[in-house]
């Protein structure tokens, strides 16, 4: 048997595996509805990474823990101890321990009908295009009681915490021309924040590549690791194959 | 040499050893027609030896506890050394364990490898495959998250339609709570490996005392040398399949490796997204559907629009397997020379399954969800249904008499 | 069965090679399952160096903190027990700490920084076997010890002797004397254990 007719003889099994990888590529997040905007993020920009750090210590970390995660894992995108400590330690911790939160999980029952869940693994949960759209998504809305709604998260209980950054949206409702056209939605800035809108994108890009980052900090070396792998077994499969073919001389 | 040969002459005073080794391996004469669908048993045995290993290293560190179970999970994958690489080889494991498991009863059912004299192999097999479902469905609470957490609610609220007090018994709680979850755990790290490692054992030794079927569904015992008393068309185990088994291995862990390093979640099919939230017993996911090994047959539950009827259909469609040596008249075993009957039906059968598979995974509430399902779960049965009478009308082909290829 | 000697040659040379690579499979492969067996992330943030405030350590007193989750002892001796312990060195397995465990700073009779000679800062865990021995600080045949007893600890497990350097006594089970962990002093009667100026944690 050649190697030829041996790829075909593994060909069912390749390319059942192929097919799941190729599903795997898009993978299936657990969100309802709506159409998400891509993330622009890129894992391997460390400087993105440490801005989105420091975005999420600031903005996040005030009512959101990321209680698996720990501050001395940030040596990994690139910082060292004393920075981590000097920079995005507020709350007096050491290095080592995780990013806990103060708040009370009560307290955050009874100020956002549900406490703010804990965000280690949250881009697992929702993917990186979701929380890209989620956080630039918040509009106005007077009917709920933050006065806050969002496009990705519909009647969504967190208030916009970025409002003073990115200004204040509000939904506009659009209808394609003719009858019966279907409505569209949008949002549109009506007030401007501290940043333009160009650069409050990239903010939340940053923020979103590092919550994706936290998500699975190992990522990264698990791809590394992996290459190296695949190359040791590729080199058994040809010694493995040679050794079958060899004693397979015998058999007529 | 002679230090080694006097040792092994010691130990097989003792202990048969040797005579073990010739009568499952050196001596072993296994058909030489082997072709690509045999090679899942080895497959599969790998794939167990993986889950027990990494299931070891993983009980180190996992708390079968409702309040420490998610964040010791969480734990293994951060803080752990290579605990990552270990919990992601157990979860592509589980699911990689059906993969090999399903082709290889493909093979059973193609080959008709559960006819006689195999249908002890077949029933031993069919009860590892449901200890295999009992074990990874128990396992799967473990992580206790969302999808943990209400699969497995919705999975034992099946046995209230049999009887309310036996669901209770199984949860230990009026909920699935921290009792399930720790009973579970018993279940899943030691009874169960125990009773699957026990089956293993059992299932080799039934299927080398009447020997292996092969792509021809002849038996290779009716041709034997005449002064040897070795089959004709039999090679021994060792070395000659133990080193095609190795191309196998390797292939298999290339693949599997891929998934590891390069997609361990394999799109929400081996680790699904929801279940990254923490069990809520106060909230439901809006979508939740078993891991892909289980949705055919959840797929028929939900296509029965009844619950006491759902259950037993879906008890009927796996536990009609075991019926199968007895259902097949066909005066031959292998598809090679099944007629066009037969493989009508059991094509259709393979394409019911899979789709089936598929709708099992999909939001009941879109229209076509469950008229498909309906359809194909009347196909699923009536392959086995039919069996009695399509394999007697079937025009088959003549056997040959020596193995082909 | 093939019958040509070079085949012969062949096959046993891609046994060989086979059986070579996959040991080495096997290897890196014990490597993470081996490698998960040592402390992890969290134990080792939990084993991070520990502050402790002396301020308030009276001399002739003992407290004992926590450090890596073995207890640590920070004794300040009165000026009779650092005589004491120039008298006990023919008593002692190893006077001169030549065996033991200590910082390099630490390597001296007192067994103590030159910064505060009369604090004890060890690890009170006997070398013999694990337990954590007593105090026997008083001298004399109080507390159930002999009468000529110098002072220190005895570990009730397998009776092993230490003197108030922690320096193992002759004719004890324990081997050596007890470790001393790295330790310095900070500013405000602080005093850091597990970590000094010459390493960081």
């Amino acid at each position: 048997m050649n190697l030829k007719s041996l790829l075909k003889h593994f060909a069912p099994l390749t390319a059942a595996l192929a097919l799941g990888v190729g599903l795997a590529v898009t993978p299936a997040f657990a969100n309802e509805g709506g159409a998400v905007d891509h993330a622009p993020i890129n894992p391997g920009d460390q400087a993105s990474l440490q801005r989105g750090a420091r975005n999420f210590v600031n903005y996040c970390l005030n009512c959101h823990s990321a209680a698996y995660m720990r501050y001395s894992r940030m040596t990994e995108i690139g910082l060292t101890e004393e920075q981590i400590k000097a920079n995005l330690i507020f709350t007096g911790q050491k290095v080592g321990e995780t990013m806990a939160v103060a708040m009370d999980r009560a307290d955050g029952k009874a100020w956002f009908g549900a406490p703010p869940p804990d965000l280690s693994v949250e881009s697992r949960v929702r993917g990186a295009d979701w929380l890209y759209t989620y956080l630039r998504g918040f509009y106005q809305d007077e009917s709920r009681p933050t006065g806050w709604n969002n496009i990705a998260f519909p009647n969504v209980g967190m208030p916009h915490v970025l409002y003073q950054l990115q200004g204040v949206q509000k939904l506009v409702e659009e209808k394609a021309a003719g009858e019966g056209g279907e409505v569209h939605h949008r949002l549109e800035l009506v007030k401007p924040g501290q940043l333009s809108p160009e650069e409050f994108d990239r903010f939340t890009a940053d923020l979103v590549n590092y919550m994706v980052w936290m998500g699975e900090p190992v990522r990264a070396a698990r791809v590394q690791i992996g290459v190296v792998v695949m190359f040791f077994l590729v080199l058994a499969f040809f010694l493995t194959l040679a050794l079958k073919k060899e004693f397979w001389k015998d058999i007529h | 040499m002679s230090m080694l040969s006097s040792l092994t002459q010691w130990v097989d005073d003792r202990l048969p050893l040797t005579s073990t080794w010739k009568a499952h391996l050196s001596e072993y004469y296994a058909p030489k027609n082997f072709n690509f669908w045999y090679y899942f048993g080895s497959l599969a045995l790998l794939v167990l030896v993986i889950q027990l290993v990494t299931g070891i290293f993983l009980t180190m560190n996992y708390k079968p506890d409702a309040r420490y179970a998610f964040a010791s999970v969480e734990y293994i994958m951060r803080d752990v050394n290579y605990g990552w690489l270990i919990r992601y080889m157990h979860s592509t494991g589980a699911s990689m364990f059906f993969v090999t498991v399903y082709l290889h009863m493909l093979r059973g059912l193609m080959y008709g490898s559960y006819r006689k004299p195999r249908e002890l192999v077949w029933l031993i097999g069919m009860a590892i495959y449901l200890c295999l479902m009992g074990e990874a469905f128990m396992g799967y609470l473990l992580p206790w998250g969302q999808m943990s957490y209400w699969g497995a609610q919705v999975i034992i609220s099946l046995f209230d339609a049999i009887s309310p007090p036996l669901a209770l018994w199984i949860r230990g709680d009026y909920v699935v709570s921290d009792a399930t979850l720790n009973r579970f755990f018993a279940f899943h790290v030691i009874a169960l490996p125990l009773v699957l490692v026990g089956l293993v054992l059992v299932h080799i030794i039934a299927l080398h005392e009447v020997g292996s079927n092969n792509p021809d569904g002849i038996e290779i015992k009716k041709n034997k040398d005449p002064k040897t008393h070795i089959p004709l068309d039999g090679i021994p185990f060792h070395p000659y399949y133990t080193v095609k088994d190795l191309v196998g291995v390797t292939v298999f862990l290339a693949l599997f490796s891929a998934v590891v390093f390069f997609a361990p979640e394999m799109g929400g099919y081996f680790l699904e997204a929801n279940n990254f939230i923490p069990a809520d017993p106060l909230k439901t996911p809006p979508h939740i559907s078993p891991v892909w090994y289980f949705t055919p047959f959840y797929a028929i539950l939900r296509a029965v629009p009844n619950k006491v009827f759902g259950v037993l259909a879906m008890g009927a469609s796996v536990v009609i397997f075991f019926l199968l040596p007895w259902l097949d008249n066909g005066p031959v075993k292998s598809i090679r020379y099944r007629g066009s009957l037969y493989k009508a039906f059991f094509g259709l059968f393979i394409v019911a399954f899979l789709i089936l598979g598929y709708m099992g995974t999909q939001d009941p509430n879109l229209w076509y969800v469950n008229p498909v399902s309906r359809v194909c779960a009347i196909v699923y049965f009536a392959f086995f249904l039919g069996m009695p009478l399509y394999t007697k009308l079937d025009k088959t082909k003549q056997e040959p008499e020596r193995v082909t290829e | 069965m093939s019958d040509s000697t070079s085949d012969h040659g062949r096959r046993r040379f891609l046994i060989g090679a086979t059986s070579a690579l996959g040991a080495a499979g096997v290897v890196a492969v014990a490597v993470p399952f081996v490698s998960s067996m040592l402390p992890s992330a969290r134990a080792k943030a939990a084993g991070a160096p520990v502050e402790v405030d002396i301020s308030r350590l009276e001399s002739g007193m003992k407290l004992t903190s926590e450090w890596r989750g073995q207890p640590v002892w920070v004794v300040s001796r009165t000026p009779a027990m650092l005589e004491q312990l120039a008298k006990n060195a023919d008593r002692l397995r190893d006077p001169g700490s030549d065996e033991s465990e200590q910082p390099d700073y630490c390597k001296n009779p007192n067994r103590s920084t030159a910064e505060h000679p009369e604090v004890l800062v060890v690890v009170g865990i006997c070398t013999h076997l694990g337990c954590s021995p007593q105090d026997r600080m008083k001298v004399g045949n109080s507390e159930g010890m002999p009468d000529d007893w110098p002072g220190g600890f005895f570990c009730p497990c397998h009776g092993s002797k230490f003197d108030m350097a922690a320096r193992v006594f002759k004719g004890v089970p324990a081997p050596t004397n007890m470790k001393i962990p790295p330790h310095q002093y900070l500013a405000g009667g602080k005093l850091l254990v597990g970590a000094d100026k010459s390493k960081g944690a």
